[in-house]
């Protein structure tokens, strides 16, 4: 039992309450100062895991609801440190861009409390060991989204953050309604246990696995988003002020991609086995659907928009290979994808600065002209987001594909057109930005020392990552195998018994 | 129930006075507070009187924690104090003391002399002790129309706004329908098993076999219509909104929190004790009503303009979801409606007060172009109207989604996992009304009247006094208001005293 896991999660809010309430001049060096800090423990934390024991440390186990059996549980392990560290990679990022592009109508202290109470949102939900709370941080952290858009958004904020959060919910109240019932059916009229460790040790029936598993698989895919479950994300996408948006893509999708591996796997294996097909279905449309669509929208933000829709397609599908390539792919893919998405989204604000305002790729061209360096930079994140290979994506993809193609061919062959189809989306969006013909209202300054102060170090981490994918491999892959270990036995199970069956 | 006729002189019936204590506190308070109603000097009416019935609230609710933990029966087989009683009493008396500060200086019980109101009120509340610890149809009878009859008073308590007249009298007549219906159900129940008492006449019905007999079962169809009535539940809620309108906010605060309470009470106890045997008649009926409930509250919440009539569907949707505890028939479900009951009530009357402030304050009503811009010009009362809808719609963190949970859990674990699952998946509308809401007072524009692009009327209306706009609300809507809405909080995310509290709420009614 230790305390620090507490600390990490609610520093980020602490840090949000003092600079709401200290004098507002201050709010937003706070929320960095905040943020950072955070960025160091995660890191701490990162170092100080100890692989060769693996597992769950860092347990936190308090009973939080005794009626109802909710604990207070909070551990890492190899599978979420990675994707914490970037979640605060990411926010510390987010608050930088606060000092350059200050969100008006003058209320940084509750920008900064909404901020961090975002961010101990998601990292809970990460940590979480407890299924009931990992559903209440999952739902949690769509509220500070709800004030942050309708808050500081863009001109259409009411409706798209209404329809961010009735799709969302749709889903998340689900996702409760089956994770209450996993937990009471796996008493059988004892006490309810939520601890994830506890239910892992009693599946469920087959057939309430099912409904359940839809239920969490629903809540996720929303959340992702995944075709056809992303009506909400072209109204949500385009509202949202620069620095939500940033964390909004790079990391609320991972959260649903991290349920699938730690939640939905381990406690319904058989259900996943038996959905196998469906989910690749899901994933697969999705790559092909959102790489179509970024290739032909004119916003810079919608590009992403629906880029990110493809490249979680890739992501769900290494998770839904059912192997160890795959999942690993996955977990770094989910990592390359937050940094160069939330990087991407700093971009097309400094695109749209340089554009006189307007963030249609119609608009931009030439940009480049004015700006060498900021050029370099983008290339990077351009060359990242279609996975050249030499980038920790092309890596990743690679897993993906692999893992793919052992567990079921066709998927992968189909999920291979996306690679191509990456390519021309990306390029498309740095070509028409950054070459072509000046654009009328185009006036190309180069990057600025805090747009820099942005964006650089984010590059750096995408390099780094290249250089050394196994720094999220490796930690990584201790987690996968658990969050396997499950569906493995499910599948083996259900080989055995359909082998039986053609035997009789 | 049967006497020794043998006997010339019956013995008159054993009482247990301090087991009554809440009731008589309640009587008694309402007749002191009529008397000093009379008084002559202003500040004696307008300050001592509410002063008189908050302390009144206040002995009874001491009264019902003396008695905490109790499970006793009351003159006779009349009346039961069980913990149902006790907790439903402690959410009526807690209703009952927020309705008096939201009550305070407000128009309505100056235009009908502040010792009536407020005495109305405390009789009202009367009403649902008899009714909420009745064990007998007649007494049932007589406890739905001693809370009933000070309501009708009191919904028309305006009585120089016409709104307010109309919402009384409407009242009255969809009120004595129900009651009327109740009374015949009852009637005929006493025909087919020819007992009065709860329990005599589970036993009549399981040893005569009664469960299909049609007599019986109209009774039972004319309880169910009464009873959903007066708990406005669907399809026969459609004088709620309506009455919720019209009558004083404060009047509209206290019914929605304490006659739902109520309600729900008789509801369990004459369904889940009197006719338990025969269940598999009327849980059907009541799963479907639940349904039409939950459907019909948060798609007529959609789009309206006042908030009162936002708030009227909302607490249709709501007893909807109460319903679904209620349907189970568990220990389990009982515990969640009493949950539900008490966290749902801090939100909605935070909600209420909230409303009420901004009636006085700005010359728009009940309209939501009243709360335009409240997040800059008076950030406490937004900032606890937030925290309301946020828990009114479910949101965690917050004592709503404890409720919700509650019910999610009970229903799981009663096999009802997909009623509970059709109930989440309705109150995904209800975001629909409540955070345009919260939007609406966030969204920055300070100035009322300045968003043409809304075309929301806005409505004349609202007290005389109220006229002069700038004017701030007295101190206690805001105190009320942040209080409350630290609650929701608090017990959105400590949870466990309210379910300690509610843990032994079946006790009383011998269920699995």
């Amino acid at each position: 039992m230790t305390i620090h896991l507490s600390i990490i999660l609610w520093l980020p809010a602490a840090a949000g309450l003092l600079a709401l309430l200290l004098p507002s001049r201050f709010a937003r060096w706070i929320s960095l100062l905040g943020a950072l800090l955070v960025l160091a423990y995660a890191i701490t934390l990162l170092v100080d895991y100890d692989r060769a024991a693996g597992g769950m440390q860092y347990v936190t186990d308090i009973t939080w609801i005794r009626s109802i059996g909710i604990h207070y549980a909070l551990a890492v392990s190899g599978l979420n440190l990675v994707l914490l560290a970037t979640t605060a990679v990411i926010f510390t990022a987010s608050a930088l861009w606060t000092l350059i592009d200050e969100p008006d109508s003058g209320k940084p202290g509750i920008y900064a409390l909404l901020m961090g109470l975002a961010q101990t949102a998601v990292m809970g939900a990460f940590m979480a060991q407890d299924l009931a709370l990992f559903v209440v941080f999952f739902d949690l952290m769509l509220v500070p989204f709800y004030f942050l858009i309708v808050i500081w958004g863009g001109p259409d904020r009411t409706r798209a953050v209404l329809k961010l959060f009735m799709y969302t919910l749709v889903g998340s109240l689900l996702m409760l309604v089956g994770a209450i019932t996993t937990g009471v059916m796996a008493a059988n009229g004892g006490e309810p246990n939520f601890l994830l460790s506890e239910l892992a040790k009693t599946p469920l029936g087959s057939t309430a696995q099912g409904w359940i598993f839809l239920a969490f698989a629903l809540a996720f895919l929303i959340k992702m988003p995944s075709f056809p479950f992303h009506g909400w994300m072209p109204d949500g996408y385009s509202n949202m002020p620069i620095g939500v948006l940033a964390v909004f893509t790079a990391i609320l999708s991972k959260v649903a991609a991290y349920g699938f591996l730690q939640i939905a796997l381990p406690l319904f294996p058989d259900a996943a086995v038996r959905y196998q097909e469906l989910i690749m279905i899901v994933a697969v449309a999705s790559i092909l659907y959102g790489s179509a669509m970024a290739f032909t929208v004119d916003s810079a933000r919608l590009v992403l928009g629906y880029s990110s829709i493809a490249q979680l397609g890739f992501i769900v599908l290494g998770i839904f290979a059912f192997n160890g390539r795959g999942a690993d792919g996955a977990v770094l893919q989910a990592t390359n994808h937050a940094i160069v998405a939330g990087a991407l989204i700093f971009v097309v604000a400094m695109l749209s600065r340089r554009a006189g305002g307007s963030e249609k790729l119609s608009d931009m061209g030439g940009i480049a002209k004015g700006a060498p360096a900021f050029a370099a930079v983008f290339v990077v994140f351009s060359f990242a987001l279609l996975a050249m290979p030499g980038t920790a994506n092309f890596v990743g993809e690679f897993m993906i594909l692999l893992g793919t193609f052992t567990s079921r061919m066709t998927f992968a062959f189909i999920a291979a057109i996306g690679v191509a189809l990456a390519a021309f989306y990306s390029l498309r969006f740095y070509i028409s930005a950054m070459h072509h013909r000046v654009g009328e209202k185009v006036n190309s300054f180069e990057m600025t020392l805090r747009e820099a102060l942005v964006v650089v170090p984010l590059m750096l981490v995408v390099i780094a990552l290249a250089l050394y994918p196994q720094f999220a491999l490796r930690p990584a892959q201790d987690g996968t195998r658990v969050a396997l270990s499950a569906t493995e036995q499910a599948q083996s199970s259900a080989a055995t018994a359909s082998t039986t069956g053609n035997g009789r | 129930m049967s006497m020794p006729l043998a006997s010339t002189v019956p013995a008159a019936p054993y009482i247990d006075w301090a087991g009554l204590s809440p009731l008589l506190a309640l009587l008694g308070g309402a007749i002191i507070v009529l008397i000093v109603g009379l008084a002559g000097p202003r500040g004696i009416r307008t300050k001592l009187v509410p002063l008189l019935s908050l302390a009144t609230f206040g002995v009874a609710l001491g009264c019902v924690i003396a008695l905490w933990g109790q499970n006793l029966v009351l003159i006779e087989d009349a009346l039961q104090l069980d913990p149902l009683t006790l907790i439903l009493m402690l959410v009526i008396c807690g209703g009952g003391v927020v309705a008096v500060l939201l009550a305070w200086r407000d128009q309505a019980a100056e235009e009908i002399a502040h010792g009536e109101f407020f005495a109305l009120m405390l009789l009202a509340s009367a009403g649902m002790f008899v009714l909420v610890s009745s064990r007998d149809i007649v007494m049932t009878f007589v406890g739905l129309e001693l809370l009933s009859l000070p309501l009708y008073i009191l919904c028309a308590s305006r009585v120089r706004e016409e709104r307010s007249l109309e919402s009384g009298l409407k009242y009255l007549i969809i009120g004595s329908v129900g009651s009327a219906t109740v009374l015949y159900g009852f009637a005929l129940l006493y025909g087919a098993t020819g007992q009065t008492g709860y329990s005599d006449i589970a036993s009549a019905i399981s040893s005569n076999g009664l469960a299909t007999d049609p007599l019986f079962l109209t009774a039972v169809a004319m309880c169910t219509v009464g009873f959903a009535f007066k708990a406005s539940l669907a399809p026969f809620h459609q004088w709620t909104p309506d009455v919720y309108e019209g009558a004083p906010t404060p009047v509209t605060a206290f019914m929605s929190v304490a006659t739902k309470a109520a309600a729900f009470g008789v509801i369990i106890r004459l369904f889940d004790v009197a006719l338990r045997p025969a269940i598999e008649a009327w849980r059907p009926i009541w799963i479907a009503i639940a349904l039409i409930t939950m459907v019909v509250g948060n798609v007529g919440a959609l789009r309206q303009p006042s908030m009162k009539r936002m708030l009227a569907y909302s607490s249709v949707a709501q007893a909807g979801y109460v319903l679904v505890g209620f349907v189970l028939v568990t220990d389990l479900g009982v515990q969640a409606i009493c949950s539900y009951l008490i966290l749902y009530s801090f939100g909605n009357l935070a909600a209420f007060a909230v409303v009420i402030a901004r009636e006085r304050e700005t010359g728009e009503g009940d309209n939501i172009s009243a709360l335009r811009g409240l997040g800059t010009s008076r950030p406490a009362l937004a900032i606890a109207m937030t925290i309301s809808m946020l828990s009114l719609a479910g949101i965690p963190a917050t004592a709503g989604f404890m409720g919700k949970l509650r019910l999610v859990e009970a229903a799981a674990a009663g096999d009802y996992a997909w009623l509970v699952a059709v109930l989440v998946v309705l109150s995904v509308i209800s975001l629909a009304y409540y955070l345009p809401v919260v939007a609406t007072m966030w969204r920055g524009e300070t100035q009322p009247g300045t968003d043409a692009a809304s075309g929301v009327p806005v409505l004349a209306g609202g007290a005389p006094e109220a006229d002069a706009t700038g004017a701030r609300a007295g101190w206690e809507l805001t105190a009320v208001a942040v209080l409350l809405a630290a609650a929701v909080i608090v017990f959105g995310i400590i949870p466990q005293p309210v379910f300690n509290l509610v843990a032994s709420a079946a006790r009383g009614l011998g269920l699995s």
